[in-house]
């Protein structure tokens, strides 16, 4: 009798496992091939599920992983790439920051505030578990149109999720981006981003070091909730049957959460733990595989000493369980007690629960009897990878066709204004920002709602360095499918530049690739083309890749999202104390617009909203002087000569005039000279460019001078109204700032009445 | 020496510690709430912000059982100054140390937001240097409408102990201004006896220019001169 007979005689209950039950299991013909030739034998139902999460899209980045091997992941200060739960990356003074984007997309749509919620929760986890203490989360949720009562109820859900979540483990919110589109209508997105902090040489690793070390299981019982999340909710598209995935999602507590960081915490500081790693997709079984598989080791496992939430779970639920707040640790042998009185102390559950032993197989005991015996390493390192077949959508060319003569000029610029401000893309967010707590921690310098955040780094005993970290998280999901490859690059270009507006330099990126089924050769074509644009992008900017995550099959009913490549920039401000400001600070400074305005329309929220289109191709990306800015940007507000800096990006600059009179109710006047297209130079989204106001106008032109980065003085803050002009005529908007701030504040709140 | 409690679920603990030290150079010492006794030497208590246990049942109903709150209990009956805000602020009135208490936002859900209050009652231990004064100060509370029976607002009223109202920033009564709907737009009562506050804003965000303003100083630091001036 082999070990699979064995373990079917102990668990009764446990279907017969064949080739038709791996299908079942989203395993492909080849795949199980590959599992009978691995074992020697069939695997026991138990392997069949470790087989089938692990080897999930979701787990393995099976399509994936040969196009993000291309990403630039190195460099100085980078001190932990991609691979790990997080990127770190060292910011000075022995000090280092931990982060990472992730999805959970699948999840929210399902449930939409357990599912954001949990996605929060999880990616705490990736970022605690290295050794740092979450200091700031951002997010990028984005919704269907709010004419539909589902997207008002989702997005409710999700922003109910985020708050309840992350307010309640004490970590703030400090921005985000809130966008929607007819193309997620049947797949929402919650990207979640943490960064933590962390003393540059108390990292910890996910890795199961040293023979005979015991594992310890910490954190929420394990329960029947989540099983089979990674592969069969995230590794799969949605069709009509998606409400019967509901008991797929899992439930969030973050009482818990809040007290395994602390506890977490406190067991890192001596030298008792040696590795440590979150229980987050495929529980148990993929964190256990990826700590043995990373150190060499392999681990003994008994079942029977997991905490359990319910009675009579079977070997197969209990391995592959997603239920949340737990982790897996690694302890020095004799030093256990030490870890264990931590948890106790904050009343958390804390069992060795195995050991880890020097042969390279995960073994796994249940009742006495072996349930699971295989080697680590082919099913943690060698899953299959698929070399998917790309071609360019068939439409493509069609998408990209913009004639511009047969285009209607604007007529009415005041009216096109009032009607992007009055749009859910660029309205105020405060609606949503108002229910997440930005200022816990007490170091939020700048928070939702302006162009990047800024968070004072203050170290965990309350010491001062200075310093500050920006960040912030960008897309254009339209501009990437007009054009994968250019979209991705304005990704990372955008939020790097919103980034340097505060007078940070951009240190390094995150990205949570969204897109749909990879099985299709468009999409994958979109993959690769969109991590193309990613790699350059990052290479040129010197803000490499330090971790990610790729969320396929977001599509449903055979509808895909727009691919949407979500950023995550983050950048290091040498001195807090010079930093500027998102919004127009004081009436009397010069405005400067910074970079070219070129007759840029394809792709623009003017064209979608005023003219019923989506088409052309995005505006074109010079990543020379996208990194020259940003130089300026830094010198400049390092010099003292700069106020304030917002990026024009979507609605371009006549928008980006009113956000910046809306921080602080201070009007401007411009005057630009005509352009043969007025719709181009108000509206259009040309990349690369900034308004920035300074008190001393000849020093900052010279410096833009000085580093070849066109600067245009275009007027004065100052007064109630916002005026734009051109020279020597009549404007083509002349209007009270309180009217606009007011269309602006409405769009979200005034679609969601009644609902 | 300042005592902030720190149950499982506070969050604002570290930052109170913080803001105390770097602000107004006094040390306070975090007191895990399975003490059953202060630390000696302490003068003054505070109950931070956060979600104790979760407050998965009522705000504040399982903290008030914690084995600290006897000793923070009998340091307030021997006249102690015990300051709760937002998440401390519920526990005090759960333990019957304030009057009324906190029911969910009008508007249902979570607010983080800065507001004004005026500070209705200005003396020691809590407001003495801020008499009429109006603050800015930040709020962040899922369950921060103030609730009392209306005798029971009239008494308080009556005996002075409002101590705080949300107001427009010129001061003046403005139900717009009330974020959460308190009753009688209340952000801070007081016991009878004077020496036990409760308050949703956060005065220790409101400790330095670089993140938002000095304002709750204007709180933090009376304390501060009470205790220094052996009140």
């Amino acid at each position: 009798m082999d070990l699979a007979e064995r373990s079917r005689d102990a668990v009764r209950g446990d279907p017969p496992v064949d080739a038709a039950l791996a299908r079942e299991h989203g395993l492909s013909d080849e795949e199980w091939k590959r599992i009978l030739e691995i074992l020697g034998r069939t695997p026991s139902y138990a392997e069949l599920g470790i087989f089938s999460v692990m080897w999930s899209e979701h787990c393995s980045y099976k399509s994936s992983r040969t196009y993000l091997r291309t990403l630039p992941t190195k460099a100085e200060h980078v001190l932990v790439g991609p691979g790990e739960g997080a990127g770190v990356v060292a910011i000075g003074d022995g000090l280092a920051v931990i982060f990472k984007i992730e999805s959970h997309n699948h999840p929210s749509f399902v449930e939409p505030t357990q599912g954001a919620a949990t996605g929060v929760g999880g990616i705490l986890r990736d970022v605690f578990s290295m050794g740092a203490r979450p200091i700031a989360s951002l997010d990028s949720i984005r919704f269907g149109p709010l004419e539909d009562p589902k997207h008002r109820m989702l997005l409710r859900g999700v922003v109910h999720g985020i708050g309840g979540y992350g307010n309640a483990v004490g970590v703030p919110t400090v921005g985000g981006e809130t966008g929607f589109h007819d193309c997620y209508r049947g797949n929402i997105l919650v990207n979640a981003f943490n960064l933590g902090l962390v003393e540059a040489d108390r990292i910890f690793l996910g890795q199961a070091t040293g023979v005979g070390n015991p594992v310890v299981y910490v954190g929420s019982k394990t329960g029947r909730d989540g099983i089979h999340g990674a592969s069969l909710l995230a590794s799969a598209e949605f069709g009509d049957e998606t409400e019967a995935k509901r008991p797929t999602v899992q439930v969030g507590d973050p009482f818990t959460e809040k007290c395994l960081i602390e506890a977490c915490l406190e067991a890192m500081r001596g030298d008792a733990l040696v590795g440590i790693q979150d229980m987050g997709a495929a529980g148990l079984t993929c964190s256990s595989f990826e700590m043995a598989s990373r150190a060499g080791t392999g681990i003994e496992l008994d079942l029977d000493r997991v905490p359990q939430r319910a009675a009579g779970m079977t070997p197969y639920e209990l391995l592959l369980s997603e239920s949340q707040e737990r982790m897996l640790l690694v302890a020095r042998a004799g030093e256990e007690s030490r870890v264990l009185e931590v948890f106790e102390r904050w009343d958390l559950d804390a069992v060795v629960v195995g050991r880890v032993t020097a042969d390279g197989r995960m073994r796994v005991r249940w009742h006495g009897a072996t349930v699971v015996d295989i080697p680590v390493d082919p099913v943690a390192q060698s899953a299959p990878i698929c070399d998917r077949p790309r071609r360019p959508p068939a439409d493509l060319g069609e998408r990209q066709k913009l004639d511009l003569a047969s285009i209607e000029p604007e007529g009415d610029p005041q009216g096109a204004l009032e009607q992007l401000l009055d749009s859910p893309n660029l309205g105020d967010k405060r609606w949503v920002f108002r229910q997440y707590d930005s200022l816990v921690l007490g170091n939020t310098v700048l928070g939702p709602g302006g162009g990047a955040a800024l968070v004072r780094v203050r170290r965990e005993d309350g010491g001062a360095t200075g310093k500050a970290l920006a960040m912030a998280v960008d897309c254009n999901p339209r501009w990437c499918w007009l054009d994968p490859h250019a979209g991705a690059i304005a990704a990372v270009a955008e939020a790097a530049r919103r980034v340097a507006c505060t007078g940070a330099r951009p240190l390094a990126l995150t990205n949570c690739l969204n897109f749909g089924n990879p099985e299709k050769p468009e999409i994958m074509w979109e993959f690769a083309e969109a991590v193309r644009g990613l790699g350059e992008a990052a290479a040129a900017l010197g803000t490499p890749v330090v971790s990610g995550n790729v969320s396929f099959y977001n599509e449903t009913a055979g509808r895909p999202i727009f691919p949407t490549p979500t950023v995550a920039v983050v950048g290091l401000l040498g001195d807090v104390e010079r930093r500027a400001a998102s919004g127009f600070p004081a009436t009397g400074l010069a405005l400067v617009l910074l970079g070219e305005t070129r007759e840029e329309l394809g792709g623009s929220e003017w064209l979608a909203l005023r003219r019923g289109r989506e088409a052309g191709l995005p505006p074109s990306v010079d990543l020379a002087h996208e990194r020259r800015l940003h130089g300026l940007l830094a010198d400049a507000v390092a010099g003292g000569v700069l106020r304030s800096a917002h990026g024009v990006s979507d609605g371009g600059l006549a928008v980006a005039l009113a956000r910046c009179c809306f921080a602080a109710s201070i009007g401007a006047r411009a005057t630009l000279a005509e352009p043969p297209r007025v719709e181009a130079l108000l509206f259009g989204e040309s990349n690369g460019r900034v308004i920035a106001t300074t008190g001393d106008l000849p020093r900052l032109l010279a410096l833009a001078r000085a580093a070849g980065v066109p600067a245009q003085h275009i007027g004065e803050t100052g007064g109630s109204r916002l005026a734009l002009g051109r020279e020597g005529g009549a404007p083509w908007i002349d209007v009270e700032l309180s009217r606009l701030a007011a269309i602006w504040s409405a769009a979200i709140p005034r679609r969601l009445e009644g609902s | 020496m300042f005592a902030v409690i720190q149950f499982p679920g506070s969050n604002d603990d570290r930052d109170m510690r913080f803001a105390l030290k770097s602000a107004l150079g006094v040390e306070a010492q975090l007191v895990w709430h399975k003490e059953r006794a202060l630390p000696p030497g302490t003068n003054a208590v505070l109950l931070p912000g956060g979600f104790s246990y979760g407050d998965y049942l009522r705000c504040g109903a399982m903290a008030r059982f914690s084995p600290v709150m006897g000793a923070v209990r009998r340091f307030a009956e021997a006249g102690g100054p015990v300051l709760g805000t937002c998440n401390g602020f519920q526990v005090l009135c759960e333990a019957g140390l304030l009057p009324g208490a906190l029911l969910r936002n009008a508007g249902l859900d979570f607010v983080c937001d800065w507001v004004h209050v005026r500070v209705e009652r200005a003396a020691a231990p809590f407001t003495s240097r801020a008499p009429g004064q109006i603050l800015r100060l930040p709020i962040k509370h899922g369950d921060g409408r103030y609730f009392a029976a209306p005798e029971e607002l009239a008494r308080l009223e009556r005996a002075g102990q409002i101590a705080l109202r949300y107001c427009a920033p010129d001061g003046s009564p403005d139900d717009a201004a009330n974020p959460n709907g308190s009753a009688d737009r209340i952000a801070g009562v007081c016991n009878a006896r004077g020496n036990v506050m409760g308050l949703m804003p956060h005065p220790e965000h409101a400790a330095e220019p670089l993140t938002g303003g000095t304002d709750g100083l204007a709180i933090l630091g009376s304390l501060v001169d009470a205790v220094r001036g052996g009140g």
